[in-house]
């Protein structure tokens, strides 16, 4: 939460002194408020003054990119505890373990298998973020495998080992990717801080409440690491959904510096759909990286997709590429039935179209991504614009009947629409749901 | 030092609505029961009262449904062209705790069922099964007004779920439900307005809130899910907050949505993964009974659902 101008005045010397070139020390907050101008023109601010409203013009949860090159991601930087509120910014990373006591045969082939996770959707490139390589007491496995993701994968690695010797050898291996490290513990945090330091590497912090969690970042922030990442460890399911709304909160209601990083949480379930349930759930409610085992297809697909979902910006919604969708075997009889650009409108008219099994054309009509009546009450979907879309689309050449079918909705348009645009329109369904029906009745 | 948690104080509680009546309370279920209740955001237990679990009801029909695909019907075989075995394998092998019945065999263009049909199909659906029912209309708002009715009387005193009332046609439903005792859905497009207005409109002809049940419609996964999540969470916010009138579980169609999707046709892993997503996200965001098709996904749900209230 930003600072006010008053609250900002109560932290200033009060003297009126000028030396900052404003008249009063009111004045000079109100315009430090603004961000307009630095507070270094107050020679006599206090120490304490200075570091609050420092820390005051930080983003709440910090912003910590993840990588080096290809495949690199940001996480954190977040604002609102709701989705309806703002967009949740960046989108929760989702990370794989792999064991380094696999066997590399198995090893590649995982890797390889990860390499094929991408998915379009609406538009959209899905794709998984993260590589997490599991040490077992073997630090020839955990070299070589380091090795072998670095070889076979573009992603931003993480390195989860707890022999810090080791450790360090194979950041030594990585260090061009920029890997996270995991973790730092009541135990090693001075060490590991060592580590993150000297490389300049993100770290994860893991404990298991959030008490030793803020002494711990304490401490690694005055060894100079700041790029954490928090982890309150293996739990139950509602203790973490508790663990990261309340780490959510403490970084935006009570700006708590100490906890204003994003969280990880590992999932640690062998059947995929329980994976998956878990791993959602994380993404829904405030996690920024997820790591899982599983790499079926259907699981990871799900989870991207509600990935995609949540993190979808409230206020802009997923627009679909305006143009003639020809679904099923099309002929120049088939019919046109009219939509807007937005997604979730299209979709659905696809839904029931595909579901009536006849082949029909359906116009997607640039709306700017909004929805049937929204778009109609702002003028973007009347009989100007879809005149305007037939044409663009050369429906002419493509059908050789006259018919146009509009959403119930806007049975309005009909006469305008018949002017302008020569069709002759008939009136479709309220609801999509009634395409079917409509579609089968229409001959 | 220690961190002063944040914890959210509410004044709203959910209301809690009973389906099934068993026999002390007139009807003749075996078991009833109870959604809502909560005065804590959906899974935070910590900081409020959360005494009733999300439930699931299976979704059956009254005629052998056209447009399941392959996926799903396989999953219950040939009981389908039988909603009476249909409902039998619902409770008896998968343990339903509650039955959803759409009457889908009512519809002018599936069916044409006659009001008396109707009735004796639910009628002998209560002898059949001992579950409490959730019944819903075909959507057609002319023929599910006199189909309903005959449905609700019939079944009076059974304390059913009678759905979907609507903005433009809730009046003949919510009658019906007033007098046999039952308690009502109120369906809303995605819109939170349309649905505290609706609330309002029911209640006003002396319908308590306590008996009605939300159904804010939803997207799948991939299809609009975000939508429906971010309604049942301001709404559930709003709630907490203190406005009654939109105090009231949720019913989330899960199955309907999800089996839709282009996604679940591909093979019945990605059919059931589409219907359980679907189903814990919304759950996430405040959904207390979830209509649902696949078995298996209703089996999986169900698990995770006791992972958080089994203690």
């Amino acid at each position: 939460m930003a600072l006010s101008g008053l609250d900002i005045y109560k932290l200033l010397p009060k003297t009126n002194c000028r030396q900052c070139g404003l008249a009063t020390c009111l004045a000079f907050a109100m315009q430090l408020a603004k961000k307009a101008v630095v507070i270094e023109k107050c020679p006599f601010i206090s120490i304490e003054a200075k570091d609050t409203l420092e820390a005051q013009a930080l983003p709440p949860i910090r912003l910590i990119s993840l990588g080096s090159n290809e495949g690199k991601f940001e996480i954190g930087n977040e604002t609102v505890m709701f989705r309806h509120e703002e967009k949740f910014r960046n989108p929760a990373g989702l990370g794989f373990i792999i064991d380094d006591n696999l066997g590399e045969v198995e090893i590649k082939q995982r890797l390889e298998k990860i390499n094929q996770l991408k998915f379009e959707r609406v538009g959209q490139l899905l794709e998984v973020n993260l590589i997490a390589i599991q040490y077992n007491k073997d630090a020839k496995n955990f070299l070589e495998t380091t090795e072998l993701v670095l070889n076979n994968s573009s992603l931003p690695i993480l390195l989860m080992c707890s022999d810090l010797s080791v450790l360090k050898q194979a950041i030594i291996f990585a260090k061009e990717r920029k890997p996270l490290l995991y973790s730092a513990t009541k135990e090693n945090f001075a060490q590991i801080g060592a580590l993150a330091k000297e490389f300049q590497l993100p770290l994860v912090v893991v404990a298991q409440d959030i008490d030793s969690l803020t002494q711990l970042t304490g401490e690694l922030k005055a060894i100079g690491v700041s790029d954490l990442i928090l982890d309150t460890g293996v739990k139950p399911i509602a203790d973490k959904i508790w663990d990261l709304t309340q780490l959510r909160r403490q970084a935006l209601k009570k700006s708590n510096r100490a906890l204003g990083y994003p969280g990880l949480v590992i999932v640690d379930k062998i059947d995929s759909y329980e994976e998956a349930m878990e791993a959602t759930a994380y993404i829904a409610k405030y996690a920024s990286i997820i790591l899982i085992k599983g790499i079926k297809t259907w699981e990871i697909l799900s989870i991207l997709t509600l990935r995609q979902n949540i993190y979808t910006d409230p206020q802009k919604p997923l627009q679909i590429e305006p143009k003639l969708y020809p679904i099923g075997r099309v002929s120049e009889k088939s019919p046109v039935l009219i939509t807007t650009n937005f997604s979730l409108s299209y979709y659905t008219v696809l839904g029931e179209v595909e579901s009536s099994k006849i082949p029909s054309y359906i116009l997607s009509v640039d709306t700017e991504g909004m929805s049937v009546l929204t778009a109609w009450a702002a003028e973007k979907f009347n009989a100007e614009t879809i005149t305007k879309s037939l044409d663009k689309n050369g429906i002419k050449d493509v059908i050789n009947h006259k018919n146009l079918i509009i959403p119930g909705y806007v049975a309005v348009l009909s006469g305008d629409l018949e002017e302008q645009s020569g069709f002759k329109v008939i009136v479709g369904p309220k609801e999509a749901a009634g395409i079917p029906a409509f579609l089968k009745n229409l001959n | 030092m220690e961190t002063q948690l944040v914890l959210e104080k509410w004044i709203g509680v959910i209301s809690t609505v009973t389906i099934g009546a068993n026999k002390e309370e007139g009807g003749s279920r075996a078991n009833t029961v109870k959604i809502g209740g909560q005065s804590s955001l959906p899974l935070l237990f910590k900081e409020g009262n959360i005494p009733n679990r999300p439930v699931i009801a299976f979704e059956i029909w009254d005629t052998p449904p056209l447009d399941w695909p392959e996926e799903l019907n396989s999953a219950y075989g040939k009981v389908l062209n039988d909603p009476f075995a249909w409902a039998d394998k619902c409770v008896n092998e998968f343990k339903a705790q509650l039955l959803c019945v759409r009457m889908q065999g009512t519809h002018p263009d599936f069916g044409n069922k006659n009001p008396q049909e109707a009735a004796k199909f639910i009628s002998m659906l209560l002898n059949k099964v001992k579950v409490p029912l959730v019944i819903i209309g075909s959507g057609d708002d002319a023929k599910d007004n006199l189909i309903m009715p005959a449905c609700s009387e019939v079944a009076k005193g059974e304390r059913c779920l009678i759905g979907c009332a609507v903005q433009d046609n809730y009046k003949t439903l919510v009658a019906s439900v007033l007098a046999d005792g039952h308690n009502i859905i109120a369906e809303s497009p995605i819109d939170i307005n349309i649905a505290k207005q609706l609330n309002i409109l029911i209640s006003d002809m002396g319908l308590s809130l306590e008996r009605i049940v939300i159904n804010s419609t939803i997207g799948a996964l991939g299809y609009g899910l975000e939508y429906a999540y971010s309604i049942l969470e301001r709404a559930r916010l709003a709630a907490l907050s203190g406005d009654k009138t939109l105090a009231s579980p949720f019913i989330c169609f899960v199955g309907q949505e999800a089996w839709r999707a282009k996604e679940a046709k591909v093979d019945a892993h990605h059919g059931i993964i589409w219907e359980t997503i679907t189903a814990t996200s919304l759950i996430q965001s405040g959904a207390d009974l979830l209509v649902m098709r696949h078995p298996v996904a209703v089996e999986k749900v169900t698990k995770y659902i006791n992972a958080f209230f089994d203690k």
